[in-house]
């Protein structure tokens, strides 16, 4: 502990000798730091929808309680305009906020800190050349005690390994950039990775899916049936891209992140982060799970002849580009149901991107199924056309209609 | 709207603006969960339009225009008769959304219906003459009361004209009887009729399955699947 | 007191079909483009979605889709002898509300006009002799040729991604397709769709016959299909609630399915719903529309300003709102001045019932625009000489639907109610069946639109009044090719067959089709028509008039087709040589 502290301020003493790492008249210097920003999506929570860019104040939700992102506006008074380039760094890469405090991992510095100290500088001197907006954020909306930030100290020490990427031998450079990409500025284990208790991420089961904010972000891995494992590269990348490949279509939170981050991102970039997720097969062997019983497929198959087939096709197949397949799907095959759950009942549009413009949508049936029909449905659809996963109980439909009713995240 | 709404769709701007000024729509296209306006639900029992004495005498009506037989249910028993009631006491009965101003004139039957009378007005206005002429030409009795064929022979009067009613028009009543109760025999049964889907099944109807894809090119093929309406059928419970 | 806003560079009347391509043509070239709809805001998976829109009640009887009456609606008389009194409840056609317009419940049956078809009189009397033609009908050429339009066709039907068989390629005729449709550069872009089973009987009769069927050119898909903006058009699942409904699943051909999507997505467009336009604002000289004036829902009034104005409405509006903005002059027809309102046109339908023993159509396996068809009557295919009329249409069995309530069909003789109805009408619901006649409407001097004197609307102002009947030409014609078809039929193999052909005078509460026509036609010669062939007012140069309300007569096809290919003609027309010369006429008069 008092070495990391020491270590701390070693940091924070050498950046005041201030060494300039970014020539700030450099405009490819500039771009760089742009696309930086998109790469690690900072307008996603630092941008208010409606608001000015990058100014802050949009809520972000967390198990604990609400932060307000920051204002990142060059404003001296509200924004970062009065912060050294180092305090930028040490914000982003080490967690640590301008008067000292920690910040709370919302913030994914635990990520941001496989960038080098060069990119986070061209990040901040794209982010010096905006427009400075007068907005006072305060961030720490947290109720007691996740509001003490002291507490942060010993988060950092149990959960956070400052230190940028290292390539590792024997993998291709396009699965190392891959590599960076993800497991840095991207920060898709943010959402994609399972929590413990106190938030962090669950290591050794990276990236294979995650609750939050009521829904699913399903398993990104390579794993058969409930992550990527039926899509290539290409189709990775695709869906990256435009949103949609030929099996499914990103909805919910994952809308924003295509729309504002990976459908900027170069081709060359999205092919790595294909590669290198298409890769990722740590998950243990899946068990084929129990089917439902004869009554529920029953009752599933003549809903499902009824409401989908319209769309998905009567093998599931869907139409691509258009209404996903529901086989090979890691949506459909996740363990925990919740997106399923929650986009049967309330409905969902699908992302609008330049590569795919039309963002199909899917209608609401909450008002049409009950709770014990949207069960069978599901447990059908999640154990036909070589589909495997467990059914799904007209109870857990039931408790999610309900917190959706009151509105909770 | 809940910050989840923002999250799970596009960025939409969707400006109300103080000023007043209508429905905006730039940047993307609009959306919000949940957004649909099914129908209601008609819930059988009781009349909502309906007097008690009106409603027999409908119920005895419709059945003669879509009568029992040993296979198929008539229409009382299909629920025409809520269908009807429920439709009366609705946006339909008030004749709401119709061109309603005077001058009202009588013109050529091409030129269309010049009536004052919302279809609610009609019902009454004909179901209190029909009771009136009832009761005065069947000595007391109540058009419900009669014999079925002394009603066909009512409703025949009245399809056909030489059955006139005081104070109001027995073709046009007919012609609305008629429409209204053919209406109820075949829509969908959240509507009140159509009770179980008896009128569907008669004819082979499928009603509101949406994918008809793998029978285009099977010619001359009895359809097999049941019928299901728009809150569904048996087969969708687990049984 | 209408509130002013900022000048926007395009005003467009009416998000329907016209008016979404349009926005997409000119904002694509980089112009603001503000479009006011009358209407809501609609999109498939929150206002048609296949968890309801399958509901023939709501949708097909109760009009649930379309404009109420009370808001706006039409006074209508056969004759100009009769008083015109006000369709209180739709009937004979649909007129359509909210964005989309026409295009979110059509049946999609996309058809191209025949060459002869734009140069009708010219054509006509070239074959006939002028004499051969009716003195009071007021036929015209359009001022474009079918060649001028075959390019435009092309784009329409792939923005759609209509579904079809050519017939002829540049002048090389394919088997399989209409024989006598005017030569296009290339094929259709999906496929034809699969036909059920009566469609294939009546292709066999009609092959039995000499003639040559070919499928029904259909925006409904055959299958999944991305248009060249990157829209996604799902297939066609033949669900049987095509027309008078939404599409739930993306199959059909619509602004939703083909345009809004790209469109909202431009910052250089923008939308606004219920928002009426009540009249088009023009400056003292009368030369010139400076924009237009709406209310919104609030009942505030709101004038946009405009460079150039679009008037994109349905039809019968669209000839309204130049009557009420003193655009032009209002036509009489004793004097035969005036061209605002002149040579109104409908469309002249009929049918054919038949009744067969042992067969099953499974009529609900159904989709708006499927069927076979034959094109050997239409327009001037065949030798009208003994025949005493012009004019013809296609026929086919169409299969739109088998929806009970107003599908249901008894032979003739059969009581309307009562235990033989029921019985009857058990009986052949699945093993009848109906082919039909789509037929041309030329145009007379008497029939045509103008400003009813009593009716008038919420607003006070004065209602569209319609003068329309059918005349002898149109009902010989209807007779011919009823009986044509019936030849057909009969082929077919029914028990009993029942000719239905059009006849008089023209009832506007049975419904026939929304294909109403002209009362602001394009030509060449502003003494005979409103706009010139660019479809550019000849009165006021900055407004441009689109729809059917510029064809001066109807061909007997349903006329979206060609409503979307002259679209893409003025679109070029504004974007390659109005736009260099702003507010300039483009033909001198």
């Amino acid at each position: 502990m008092r070495l990391l502290l020491a270590t701390m301020l070693l940091l924070l003493l050498g950046s005041t000798t201030g060494i300039a790492a970014v020539d700030r008249q450099d405009s490819t210097e500039i771009a760089h730091g742009r696309y930086l920003a998109t790469l690690g999506d900072c307008g996603a929570c630092h941008t208010n929808p409606g608001g000015k860019p990058y100014a802050g104040g949009r809520p972000i939700a967390t198990p604990f309680g609400t932060l307000l992102a920051p204002n990142l506006t060059p404003d001296r008074d509200t924004g970062i305009g009065a912060w050294s380039d180092d305090d930028f760094i040490a914000a982003v890469r080490d967690g640590v906020g301008h008067g000292g405090e920690r910040l709370y991992p919302a913030m994914p510095y635990t990520y941001y800190t496989r960038m080098s100290r060069d990119d986070v500088a061209a990040i901040r001197a794209y982010l010096a050349t905006l427009e400075p907006v007068t907005n006072h954020v305060k961030s720490n909306q947290l109720p007691f005690p996740f509001d003490i930030r002291t507490g942060m100290d010993v988060w950092d020490w149990l959960y956070f390994s400052p230190g940028k990427f290292k390539p590792v031998t024997g993998k291709s450079p396009e699965w190392n950039r891959g590599a960076y990409l993800v497991e840095g500025p991207a920060h898709c284990g943010l959402c994609h990775t399972p929590k413990n208790f106190l938030g962090s991420d669950e290591n050794s089961q990276a990236l294979q899916g995650s609750a939050l904010q009521g829904w699913f972000a399903p398993d990104v891995t390579g794993a058969a049936h409930q992550g990527l494992g039926g899509w290539t590269v290409d189709d990775i990348a695709a869906y990256l891209k435009t949103g949609h490949n030929r099996f499914s279509a990103a909805t919910g939170p994952m809308s924003e992140v295509i729309t504002d981050s990976t459908s900027r991102m170069t081709d060359a970039d999205l092919r790595a982060v294909a590669v290198y997720l298409h890769d990722q097969t740590a998950a243990p062997a899946e068990t084929a799970s129990a089917a439902p019983d004869d009554k529920t497929m029953h009752a599933g198959a003549a809903i499902y002849v009824d409401n989908c087939a319209a769309c998905h096709y009567g093998n599931g197949s869907g139409s691509p580009g258009l209404f996903p397949n529901l086989q090979h799907s890691a949506m459909v095959q996740s363990a925990d149901p919740t997106d399923l759950i929650r986009i049967v009942l309330e409905g969902t549009r699908s992302v609008a991107t330049t590569g795919a413009p039309t963002g199909p949508a899917m209608p609401t049936f909450g008002w049409k199924l009950s709770n014990a029909e949207i069960a069978s449905v599901l447990s059908y659809i999640r154990h036909s056309w070589g589909n495997s996963a467990a059914p799904v109980s007209a109870d857990a439909v039931a408790s999610q209609r309900q917190s959706l009713a009151r509105g909770e995240d | 709207m809940r910050r989840r709404d923002l999250l799970a769709g596009t960025a939409l701007t969707l400006l109300l603006a103080a000023s007043g000024q209508a429905r905006t729509i730039s940047g993307a296209l609009p959306w919000a969960p949940d957004a649909a306006d099914p129908p209601r639900v008609v819930k059988p029992g009781g009349w909502q339009f309906f007097t008690p004495e009106e409603g027999a005498a409908l119920e005895a009506l419709v059945d003669r225009i879509i009568p029992p037989d040993p296979q198929w249910p008539g229409a009382k028993d299909a629920g025409v008769a809520v269908f009807i009631d429920r439709q009366l006491a609705g946006p339909y009965g008030s004749a709401r959304g119709l061109y309603m101003r005077p001058p009202f004139q009588d013109g050529t039957p091409q030129q269309g219906a010049q009536s004052p009378l919302t279809p609610a007005e009609r019902y009454r206005q004909a179901l209190a003459a029909l009771d009136k002429y009832c009761r005065s030409a069947f000595a007391g009795k109540a058009f419900a009361a009669l014999t079925d064929g002394q009603k066909d022979k009512v409703i025949d009067g009245l399809h056909k004209g030489p059955l006139r009613l005081e104070g109001a028009s027995g073709t046009a009543f007919f012609e609305q009887l008629l429409k209204n109760t053919r209406e109820g025999f075949f829509a969908d049964p959240v509507y009140g009729g159509n009770r179980d889907m008896i009128g569907w099944k008669m004819i082979g109807f499928p009603g509101a399955r949406y994918d008809q894809r793998n029978w285009v090119e099977r010619h001359n093929e009895r359809y097999p699947l049941p019928p299901v309406g728009i809150t569904g059928r048996p087969d969708w419970a687990m049984r | 007191m209408a509130r002013r806003l900022p000048s926007t560079d395009v005003v467009i009347i009416g998000l329907g079909w016209t008016g979404s391509i349009l926005a997409e043509q000119l904002t694509a070239a980089g112009l603001n483009v503000v479009a006011l709809e009358r209407g809501p805001w609609r999109d498939t998976a929150t206002d048609f979605p296949p968890t309801y829109a399958q509901d023939e009640l709501r949708y097909h009887i109760r009009h649930d889709l379309f404009l109420r009456p009370a808001q706006m609606t039409f006074t209508f008389r056969n004759k100009a002898s009769q008083t015109a009194l006000p369709i209180r409840s739709w009937g004979s056609f649909m007129p359509p509300n909210g964005v989309g317009g026409g295009g979110v419940h059509w049946n999609a049956e996309t058809w191209r006009f025949l060459p002869t078809d734009f140069q009708l009189r010219t054509h006509l009397t070239q074959r006939y002799g002028a004499k051969f033609l009716p003195e009071d009908m007021t036929i015209q050429d359009w001022g474009v040729t079918y060649e001028d339009l075959e390019p435009c066709y092309d784009r329409f039907e792939y923005l759609c991604g209509t579904s079809g068989k050519a017939g002829n390629i540049r002048g090389a005729k394919q088997a399989g397709g209409n024989p006598f449709e005017g030569p296009r550069q290339r094929d259709y872009p999906t496929p034809p769709m699969k036909q059920p089973y009566a469609p294939t009987l009546f292709a066999q009769a009609a092959s039995e016959l000499g003639y040559h069927p070919f499928p029904q050119p259909s925006g409904n898909l055959s299958e999944a299909y991305t248009n060249p903006l990157g829209a996604a058009i799902g297939p066609c699942t033949y669900c049987g609630f095509c027309e008078w409904f939404g599409c739930g699943n993306y199959s059909k051909a619509s602004p939703q399915t083909t345009l809004l999507p790209i469109l909202a997505r431009r910052s250089n467009f923008t939308a606004r719903t219920e928002s009426e336009v009540l009249r088009i604002n023009l400056d003292r000289s009368r030369k010139r529309a400076t924009g237009v004036t709406y209310v919104d829902s609030n009942g505030q009034e709101w004038e946009q300003p405009a460079e150039l104005v679009l008037l994109c409405a349905f039809q019968l509006f669209n000839v309204h709102l130049l009557l009420l903005s003193g655009i032009g002059q209002p036509y009489d027809p004793k004097s035969g001045e005036g061209m605002i309102g002149r040579n109104y046109s409908y469309q002249v339908t009929s049918s054919v019932d038949a009744f067969f023993e042992n067969k099953n159509f499974n009529p609900f396996v159904a989709s708006g625009a499927i069927g076979m068809c034959i094109d050997e009557f239409n327009g001037d295919n065949f030798d009208h000489g003994p025949h005493g009329f012009v004019g013809g249409g296609y026929m086919g069995a169409v299969q739109t639907n088998g929806r009970p309530i107003l599908g249901i069909r008894v032979p003739k003789g059969t009581p309307e109610w009562g235990a033989e109805w029921k019985s009857a009408a058990t009986k052949n619901y699945l093993s009848s069946y109906e082919c039909a006649t789509h037929g041309s409407c030329y145009s007379y001097r008497d029939m045509h639109l103008d400003l009813d004197p009593t009716y008038t609307d919420r607003r006070g102002r004065k209602l569209l009044r319609i003068t329309f009947d059918f005349h002898d030409n149109e009902l010989k014609m209807s007779q011919f090719l009823t009986d044509r078809l019936a030849e057909i039929v009969q082929k077919m193999g029914p028990h009993t067959i029942e000719k239905k052909p059009r006849k008089g005078p023209y009832n506007v509460t049975l419904y026939q089709t929304t294909h109403t026509c002209g009362g602001a036609i394009m030509g060449t010669n502003p003494n005979t028509s409103a706009l010139n062939r660019y479809l550019q007012s000849w009165d006021v140069p900055n407004l441009f008039v689109t729809g059917a309300t510029v064809f001066p007569q109807n061909a007997g096809y349903n006329p979206t087709g060609t409503v979307g290919a002259l679209t893409f003609w003025a679109a070029d027309a504004i974007l390659n040589q109005y736009l260099k010369a702003p507010g300039k006429p483009l033909v001198q008069s």
